[in-house]
């Protein structure tokens, strides 16, 4: 995704996170996202990532970063361990997203999480019109080749929270080029980014 | 790198072991590589493994057939830059390569001490850094680093002395052995004390227990290769023959291989500081002499890098990922690694490119800092 829209998601989240708060990014990728948290809210951060090169990658930014699999759960962190637990860009290639949302309530005392609407129009309209699986700049893979194996709408994932027993304390829609979408999200947001709390 | 000699402990102050018991006068064998900066902030502290001596890097002669241990990780332009860095490395405490340990002579019989040696731990090795630190005139270390029993050492001095130590790197590594890798230690000793050369230990000055000594090594090296490996490396194949002669006489190359390990290792080993080597690592046990692995690592103030290896079966990646959640739980800065590298417990010294990327990486941002 172009790096714009990047920097107007990471805006976002920075916005969800309190200064100077503890921060676990599951998915972190090259660092990037804790990065910009450290240096805009001074979290303490710490990353996770599958990738050999995304470790390395953030070994070398100074950044602490652990190599470890989501599939296998969050079983050895501690229970609020984390101010924030973080999912970016990272719900849909899960294997058991509802399981690893639980045991993100239970390792965060907060929760961001943020994914590709699938509900958005011009997907919508693939679908509709072209009767192909949509390829979009937020979605490009093909049907076949994609690591997104549980893609979901804005509103799905509405119902997965309420269904979960989680309540939704901050959401920010996001169009085209990371700018806020403030109207019909459902429809017209290409991404959405959540703060969440368990109901306890 | 020129193998340099200290000795301490003669007038007085001497070494006080763990069990209690004191040692005096003690001389610790080490090399340095690369130069000490103005202000002291450049000293890494590098820890050797089981068999491993004071010389990590380069050749003493042109024709010195193996450079030293960590060779491929020391040098100008490497991980461990010397350019860079100031690298000290050291003989262990109990070794037999310039350090004193069992072979070395006792000055209350003017013999070797051969058993009236005192029993060590990896408590005891460190002690013995710090000596050497204090008389270098290092207070502060930018790093230690070790694999294996390297990286025990690396733990204890940053539990021992959280002051003096800004990171550590501990690769290929275990908090405290499994029952498994006591049990294999065991049967090491055994060989050794089996050989009828061993002679309660006193055997310097006569033949040595060439034979216990070589099996023990070749136990220890069948635990630092994995299955994958050995089957890479000698398959099936028979040394010297196509087809099997059926007597006693084929030895497939794996056996000839052991055999050649073990006798090598005779030539540069003392069967008594295996023995006290090895017990010092069975005794190692960063939890219990703490109270607990999170108590442990409370005490710490270094940023840690934590690096294991898929296939390293002795060493088991869960082992090193103990540890690293333990780190996080105490809020300490720490990164895990595991590389996935088909060469069992010796990955460590093996894969020295990607595990070389990681380090180099890891050590800038602790220097820049």
């Amino acid at each position: 995704m172009a790096p714009d829209a990047r920097g107007g998601l990471f805006d976002t989240i920075a916005g969800f996170v309190e200064p100077g708060s503890t921060v676990l990014d599951l998915g972190c990728g090259e660092g990037d996202l804790l990065e910009h948290l450290i240096r805009t809210k001074n979290v303490r951060g710490r990353g996770v990532d599958l990738s050999e090169e995304m470790i390395l990658t953030c070994v070398s930014k100074g950044l602490s970063v652990y190599q470890g699999d989501l599939n296998e759960g969050l079983q050895d962190y501690s229970t609020a361990g984390f101010d924030y637990a973080i999912l970016s860009r990272t719900l849909q290639v899960v294997q058991d997203p509802v399981a690893l949302l639980r045991e993100m309530i239970r390792v965060g005392k907060k929760v961001v999480v943020n994914f590709p609407n699938f509900g958005y129009l011009p997907v919508r309209l693939n679908l509709l019109f072209r009767g192909r699986m949509p390829v979009t700049r937020s979605l490009p893979y093909q049907w076949h080749d994609t690591p997104n194996i549980h893609l979901c709408t804005r509103k799905d994932f509405l119902v997965l929270c309420r269904d979960m027993g989680i309540r939704i304390l901050k959401e920010t829609a996001l169009r085209g080029g990371g700018v806020r979408c403030g109207f019909c999200a459902n429809a017209l947001a290409n991404e959405v980014c959540f703060l969440l709390e368990g109901s306890s | 790198m020129r193998p340099r000699d200290f000795t301490f402990g003669e007038n007085g102050d001497p070494l006080v072991l763990d069990s209690g018991k004191v040692l005096s006068p003690v001389t610790v064998r080490y090399e340095t590589y690369g130069t000490l900066n103005p202000r002291g902030t450049n000293a890494i502290l590098l820890l050797h493994a089981f068999s491993g001596d004071a010389h990590a890097a380069g050749r003493h002669r042109p024709d010195q057939a193996q450079p030293g241990w960590w060779d491929a990780m020391v040098g100008p332009g490497k991980p461990f830059d010397t350019n860079k860095y100031f690298i000290i490395c050291s003989n262990v405490l109990g070794g037999c390569q310039g350090t004193t340990g069992p072979s070395s002579t006792n000055p209350a019989t003017g013999r070797p001490y051969g058993l009236s040696f005192p029993v060590i731990t990896i408590g005891d090795m460190v002690k013995v850094q710090v000596r050497l630190l204090d008389h270098l005139g290092i207070s502060r270390l930018l790093a230690v680093a070790g694999g294996s029993m390297g990286g025990m050492q690396a733990l204890e001095w940053a539990t021992a002395h959280p002051d003096r130590v800004a990171s550590a790197l501990v690769l290929a590594c275990t908090a405290r052995l499994t029952a498994q890798g006591i049990a294999f230690n065991a049967v090491g000793r055994n060989a050794i004390t089996s050989d009828p050369l061993w002679k309660g230990g006193d055997y310097y000055g006569g033949p040595v227990p060439a034979r216990g000594l070589a099996i023990a090594r070749m136990i220890g090296h069948i635990t630092y290769l994995s299955e994958e490996s050995m089957h890479r490396k000698f398959g099936r194949r028979l040394q010297q023959k196509e087809q099997y002669g059926f007597d006693f006489t084929d030895q497939f190359q794996v056996e000839s291989y052991l055999e050649h390990q073990g006798d090598k290792f005779v030539e540069r080993f003392d069967a008594n500081s295996y023995i006290y080597i090895s017990k010092a690592m069975d005794y190692f046990d960063l939890g219990e002499k703490h109270g607990s692995l999170n108590a442990a690592f409370r005490r710490t103030s270094a940023k840690f890098l934590l690096v294991s290896f898929s296939s390293d079966w002795l060493y088991p990646p869960a082992q090193l990922k103990e540890m690293a959640f333990s780190l996080m739980r105490e809020g300490k800065d720490v990164s895990y690694a595991e590389l996935t590298c088909p060469y069992g417990h010796d990955s460590f010294l093996i894969e020295t490119e990607r595990q070389g990327r990681l380090i180099s990486s890891f050590l800038e941002t602790v220097y820049g800092s």
